[in-house]
């Protein structure tokens, strides 16, 4: 009986597809979830449903899945063509789904749909956040469009002041607004409120960070984890034997490792494919003058054709001595890894959050699919990875923000910093004079 | 529904809980009717002895002075040994968080998941490390450079903490047992805020405490004068009451205790912005290994005259006044800890309610535990360093140094031409000489 112990909220039951109605049974005893499947809500648009009459009910479904993750893929193909203009607006909607999805899972499992203020509470600190986050990023990257406008100097030079005080004048309202009878469960929706913000609204803006250092660090890892997301279905499909985990029946060890080598392979080739294409290696940049954004540039070291000689083995196998490739197929290989080997242990957490809440997809959203964040639990770890592993490995610190932070400082302190700088150039004897 | 609440009187009896794992099962709300169990004291014997004969109010009155006199003490006494206070700070931090895990624990009767307890305290560890090497890489920047292993780690440090971070997230996702998942989710979710909560403000208190130990000594002493005056107001003229959390507290608390924080404030100012000790920032020198505060203070430490305005000057038939600017801006620091740092003292007040227990832990008698005392000051840290970084610092000079040593050498000529036609603008260098010699 040890998750009994807090049977002072109510366990929503919502062990259907997709019952949003707040009414969902209390649930005393975690027995009550026996064996009764609710009927499927489903969303599927007419004309598959047509198209499909005939076939059974196993195959429908994997034509659906197979339709809609085509369709996915064409879409993001298409936004990725538009550019960063497009692909940041996408990724803001993506992280407001994914936290609507997830408040919306808290607000039936503790049947708090009473607490009006909490909806708007939740929101709000939503805003907060991401007016915080946003303020931190942009404020670097729009350098010069900022230095021009008063107002936005004034927003970025208090810019972390005036989000505490946002984020603070939320919290009390919080405080004033807790109700004797619920204290337990509005701060059970302000804990879930916050962990839901850590981990979406964070998660989004490394995204666009990753972005900003060149499209590639956007389009690679979020192929990667689809294709080995393919590929662990494709091979589990028609090879699967034995089970990985207790917490995904689904998943098999052939799926598992099929997908691990086929995902190595897919991004090395890809990585090839996109390291020749200016568009997706060079770091965005927003051009003040055109007010576009740009990518134009040299292409850094890691995405320049580069000799590696073999290693003796190698070459007694293959026949080769060198081989040439771009430095950033080698990093590739690691996201790939990454992404088969340790990705899916975000899909495991939202696979045992969904049985703890005894939920079967997040949401509705995509037919076959689930909700948005059923298809984003894998790429949770992979942003703050890939962004991780771009600033210990790839990149140092950005040049301008570096520049805007010297201009800021005392004249005494600038001139230290100037002399100890000349100095150490002219031991590089970069500076010669 | 007033018995659910029976158990949270004033003070007169200790309700500690006693720690044992088997607390009331909170199947049910009605069953914590009016039964008090027996309160577990800590109170030394000396003091037992000595305040025998009081009646039990002004026993509990005299055991929350005595109590509350030797922390100040020991307060100063800290602060007398210097920035040793970083592991004192260390230790609140931890002492905080064991606290609040043993109230998840006790609430959810988790003792059987042991992985929890080590899952936690391994976060805990990992979080720590993370911030420390954050901050700790700009501050001891010097004795980096000399030692090889050292700048492995730094050059790294974001790689090796998400490392050891997604170490933990694995475990916790093959850990999961099946009867138990909401149990855990639950407990992995307490940790998270918990760490939120406690560590990143512990790291901001040592970040203040690097600018300067006044920018440590004060806001604390502030949330504590604030503290002992509202009570002291309360105690003597308190009749409204201010908030449904806090029965005791009062709207005469409230205010009597704001004005008289920003006096105290005011003057504590004055006393401590003329010592080179509180004022400079904490540096660490890297030849006697030791760490030095000593400085040409800053404008903010520096007597400057203000004049008054007129209505003043009629009032008081003074001219102009002679003030430390930083005494201006600790009338903000105290307004902040009066008006809104009661806020976080609200905020635990309803956790305790929401989590029925009296006190976070029973450390301290007559207060409670670590966290019942520092709960007022954890909106305070966060406020004082966001005040720094808007209004009274800049970026850290050896930080910025040390990321223009770590571009490539195009860029690192590029800003130094930007820098030095810079300083040129501003007269600071001397013009561009002509070509010849």
């Amino acid at each position: 009986r040890m998750g009994q112990a807090v049977s002072d909220d109510t366990y929503g039951h919502a062990d259907g597809e997709g019952e949003r109605e707040g009414d969902g049974e209390a649930e005393g005893d975690s027995k009550a979830d026996a064996s009764e499947v609710p009927p499927a809500t489903d969303d599927t648009p007419e004309c598959l449903n047509k198209a499909l009459q005939g076939l059974s009910s196993r195959w429908k479904n994997w034509w659906i899945r197979g339709i809609l993750s085509l369709t996915m893929i064409t879409g993001f193909s298409l936004l990725i063509y538009m550019g960063p203009i497009m692909l940041i607006p996408l990724v803001m909607a993506i992280q407001i789904k994914c936290f609507q999805e997830i408040i919306i899972i808290g607000y039936r499992v503790y049947h708090s749909y009473d607490l009006p203020w909490f909806r708007t509470l939740s929101w709000y600190f939503l805003v907060c956040v991401n007016y915080f986050f946003y303020g931190e990023t942009l404020a670097d990257y729009f350098g010069v469009l900022v230095q021009r406008e008063e107002p936005l100097q004034f927003l970025v030079r208090y810019h972390r002041f005036i989000s505490f005080t946002l984020y603070l004048t939320g919290f009390c309202v919080f405080v004033l607004s807790l109700v004797k009878k619920h204290y337990r469960l509005q701060f059970y929706m302000f804990a879930w409120t916050h962990v839901t913000l850590l981990i979406v609204v964070t998660q989004s803006h490394l995204v666009i960070q990753n972005l900003f250092e060149g499209l590639i660090w956007f389009i690679f890892p979020v192929s990667t984890v689809i294709c080995n997301d393919i590929m662990a279905y494709v091979f589990g499909f028609f090879f699967g034997r034995t089970p990985l985990i207790q917490l995904s029946p689904k998943k098999t060890w052939e799926g598992f490792i099929g997908g691990f080598f086929s995902t190595v392979i897919f991004g090395f080739i890809f990585a090839y494919l996109l390291a020749q294409y200016q568009y997706f290696v060079c770091p965005v940049e927003f051009d003040s003058e055109t007010n576009r954004f740009a990518v134009d540039c040299q292409p850094s070291s890691v995405f320049v054709l580069q000799v590696y000689t073999l290693p003796a083995i190698v070459q007694n196998v293959t026949r080769w001595e060198t081989v040439t490739l771009y430095p950033f197929q080698i990093h590739s290989i690691s996201i790939s890894s990454f992404a088969s080997l340790i990705g899916p242990f975000g899909g495991f957490f939202a696979s045992g959050f969904k049985r703890a809440f005894k939920i079967k997809d997040f949401a509705d959203t995509i037919p076959g699919h689930g909700g948005i964040m059923d298809r984003f639990d894998c790429q949770y770890l992979m942003a703050t990875f890939v962004h991780v592993y771009l600033t210990s490995f790839i990149r140092g610190p950005n040049p301008s923000k570096v520049l805007q932070q010297l201009l800021v400082l005392h004249p005494e302190q600038q001139l230290s910093i100037f002399n100890a700088l000349r100095s150490h150039l002219r031991e590089k004897g970069v500076l010669t004079e | 529904h007033r018995q659910l609440y029976h158990f949270i009187t004033d003070g007169e009896d200790r309700l500690g809980l006693t720690g044992e794992p088997d607390g009331e099962a909170d199947g049910d709300s009605k069953a914590d009717t009016p039964e008090i169990p027996t309160s577990v004291d800590n109170t030394p014997q000396c003091l037992n002895k000595a305040l025998e004969g009081l009646s039990s109010r002004w026993r509990n009155w005299w055991i929350r002075g005595i109590l509350s006199f030797t922390m100040i003490s020991g307060f100063f006494l800290i602060i007398y040994l210097g920035p040793v206070m970083l592991i004192i700070v260390m230790t609140v931090q931890i002492k905080c968080f064991q606290e609040i895990i043993t109230i998840g624990y006790r609430v959810y009767h988790s003792y059987d998941l042991p992985w929890f307890r080590t899952l936690s305290w391994y976060f805990l560890i990992c979080v720590n490390y993370f911030f420390y090497g954050e901050t700790v890489a700009d501050y001891f920047g010097v004795l980096v450079q000399k030692e090889e292993p050292l700048q492995f780690l730094v050059r790294y440090h974001r790689f090796i903490s998400f490392t050891l971070y997604l170490a933990g997230f694995c475990m916790f996702v093959l850990s999961l047992v099946k009867k138990h998942y909401r149990l855990q989710f639950y407990m992995f979710a307490w940790t998270h805020v918990t760490l939120l909560i406690v560590v990143t403000q512990s790291h901001l208190v040592i970040q203040n405490l690097f600018e300067g130990m006044i920018w440590f000594i004060v806001p604390i002493s502030i949330v504590i004068c604030n503290d002992i005056m509202a009570y002291l107001f309360g105690f003597f003229f308190g009749r409204t009451p201010l908030i449904k959390l806090s029965p005791k507290k009062t709207w005469e608390g409230f205010i009597g205790g704001f004005l008289s924080t920003v006096v105290f404030g005011f003057i504590f100012a004055y006393l401590l912005a003329q010592y080179q000790y509180f004022v400079c920032p904490v540096e660490y020198d890297s030849e006697t290994n030791r760490f030095a505060v000593e400085c040409q203070p800053s404008e903010l430490f520096v007597m400057q005259e203000y004049r008054l305005p007129a209505a003043l000057q009629n009032v008081l038939r003074w001219k102009t006044v002679k003030m430390y600017p930083f005494q201006i801006h600790s009338v903000a620091l105290s307004t902040f800890a009066s008006l809104i740092g009661p806020f976080g003292g609200f905020f635990a007040s309803g956790f305790k309610r929401a989590f029925k227990i009296k006190d976070f832990a029973n450390t301290i008698p007559g207060h409670g535990g670590i966290m019942d005392r520092f709960d007022c000051q954890y909106l305070m840290a966060t406020f004082v360093h966001v005040y720094i970084a808007s209004f009274i610092r800049g970026p850290n000079p050896s930080k910025v140094l040390q990321q223009v040593l770590v571009l490539q050498p195009e860029q690192q000529l590029s800003i130094f031409n930007t820098l030095r036609s810079h300083l040129q603008d501003k007269g600071i260098l001397p013009p561009p000489r002509p070509e010849a010699q």
